[in-house]
């Protein structure tokens, strides 16, 4: 695909420059060099080089707060996503975090060969089954457990909470033993060839173990399954985030929950909220849980702020004044608890609390930890 | 596997292991050439990402080696790069790597015959396990 290309399938050439995008955008705010507007400007004028150089290009968080504020129903995320593949024809890549060892894995996930041994985690006191029609994404958790151990976050114990609560509700989901990495990331940076290689090596796993459902507890992945994956392969069965399935579920099975006495507060993330349209599933689920009283921050729904970086790509100073504006936000609704959906929102943000550069803006402290471990909490044996 | 050379990639620190590799060769004590060097200037500075990346195109085998623990130029280089290792360990077992493919070895500027033996043991161990699943670039490489 050429910029030509990219300029029809999204409607680029609608722009009237107004220069919306840009005023709203969570980024533009803190980096003056940043500006949607700007790179659409630079692609309408045929600048292809200038964009593609453009090292910010790799700066968007792709997080969708700007394409519905578009008078011309720009769709920017998307032109970034393919620009940046543009770009990586070029030889341009973003600031990978984590020196791009994520990426790395992604792309070494690729390999036909391999057979992981990415079930140890389960233990006896979960229940699984091998002709069940639910299936449980795994997703990019088993890897993330020695690369984010620092920030005392495990990414394994959202999904042992999402199988404790299906085991309760009387399911007993199937688990892939040799899943890959969804490829989110991958094709979010510009990198289609290895999205498409994983997603055929899903999909091909997915058919085998013939499910009609599958369960997402990271809304990244099920954003990939649910709009880019029909777009390259046939998957044959329904996707859904745990908060759905949960909310479907509420006041069926005799589901009951325990007290308890918290103030949350949630962050919408981007995937499940203004991708996907998501927003009341969760806030059903928690006001569900008696003694939760939910507070709203001052951004919330699909105002809400991103969590600073996405597919962990050019994290920097900025992203962090980002996520301590969020926490700041956060912590002024005096809730005790931050819930969110998404283990990559939940990564930054604790990471953000222990950035140490925080004299030019404080970084509150707050607890945070994940809907699906709250409801893990509540539903537990009284 | 008959006829199976094995591609190792060794990070070898300039001040202990990388002189080893060249008192190796200076002191005439053979060892297989399956084994390309990458001079690091200290064993601590191996990010996860260089053994990543060495697999992704195509290594059988990764050696990180460096000074012993209380020889380091920069003080604590081991201590940080079994650190490094560690994490690595486990990522690399996730992904169903036998773990004998990375090696972790002090080798001091003095033994040239142990780097020479390491090496060869770890050509014999690669070459029972076969070429490394994870070659993602497989077809390029034939």
């Amino acid at each position: 695909m050429n910029l030509e290309d990219i300029i029809q399938k999204t409607k680029t050439y609608y722009c009237l420059e107004c220069g919306k995008c840009t005023s709203i955008c969570p980024v533009a705010r803190y980096d003056s060099g940043f500006s949607p507007r700007m790179i659409i400007e630079h692609a309408l004028l045929g600048f292809e080089d200038d964009l593609v150089q453009n090292k910010k290009l790799f700066s968007c968080l792709t997080c969708y707060t700007c394409q519905p504020e578009c008078p011309s129903d720009v769709d920017f995320p998307i032109f970034v996503r393919e620009a940046r593949s543009i770009a990586q024809d070029n030889g341009q890549y973003g600031i990978c975090a984590h020196s791009g060892q994520l990426q790395s894995l992604a792309r070494l996930m690729t390999s036909p060969a391999i057979e992981q041994n990415r079930l140890e985690w389960l233990s006896k006191e979960y229940r699984v089954s091998e002709d069940s029609d639910v299936l449980l994404w795994v997703g990019c958790a088993p890897y993330f457990e020695p690369i984010f151990e620092d920030l005392e976050f495990s990414a394994l114990d959202i999904i042992r909470a999402s199988l404790k609560i299906m085991n309760l509700l009387g399911i007993e989901p199937k688990l892939l033993p040799n899943e890959r990495c969804c490829g989110h990331d991958a094709l979010w940076t510009g990198d289609v060839e290895t999205f498409k290689r994983l997603a055929e090596h899903n999909a091909t796993q997915i058919k085998e173990a013939k499910v009609k459902k599958i369960v997402f507890s990271c809304p990244e992945g099920y954003r990939t399954f649910k709009l880019d994956y029909p777009n390259h392969v046939d998957l044959g069965c329904e996707v859904q985030h745990l908060s759905e399935f949960l909310a479907e579920k509420m006041g069926q099975n005799g589901l009951k929950f325990k007290e308890i006495k918290k103030k949350v507060t949630y962050q919408d993330p981007c995937r499940l909220g203004r991708h996907l349209g998501v927003y009341d599933a969760p806030r059903k689920v928690l006001e569900s849980i008696p003694g939760i009283e939910l507070i709203e921050m001052k951004h919330s729904g699909r105002e809400s702020i991103c969590c600073g970086t996405s597919a962990f790509t050019n994290c920097d100073s900025y992203s962090n004044l980002l996520r301590a504006e969020r926490l700041s936000e956060a912590a002024a609704t005096g809730a005790d608890v931050l819930i969110t959906a998404c283990p990559k929102c939940q990564t930054h943000f604790r990471c953000a609390m222990t950035d140490k550069g925080e004299e030019h803006r404080p970084t509150p402290k707050i607890e945070i930890t994940d809907l699906a471990n709250l409801v893990a909490d509540a539903i537990g044996e009284e | 596997m008959a006829g199976f050379e094995p591609q190792i990639i060794a990070f070898c620190c300039n001040w202990c292991t990388y002189a080893a590799a060249d008192l190796a060769g200076t002191s005439r004590v053979q060892y297989p050439a399956n084994v390309r060097i990458v001079r690091v200037m200290c064993s601590g500075m191996v990010n996860p990402i260089y053994v990543l990346k060495a697999f992704e195109g195509g290594a059988d085998g990764v050696l990180i080696a460096g000074c012993h623990l209380t020889d380091c130029h920069y003080i604590d280089g081991p201590v940080k790069c079994d650190a490094a290792v560690d994490k690595l360990r486990k990522m690399l077992h996730v992904l169903g790597l036998e773990d004998e493919r990375l090696r972790r070895e002090m080798i001091s500027t003095s033994e040239g015959v142990v780097f020479a033996r390491v090496i060869k043991e770890m050509v014999e161990q690669l070459k029972k396990l076969g070429p490394s699943p994870l070659k993602v670039k497989m077809e390029a490489l034939a």
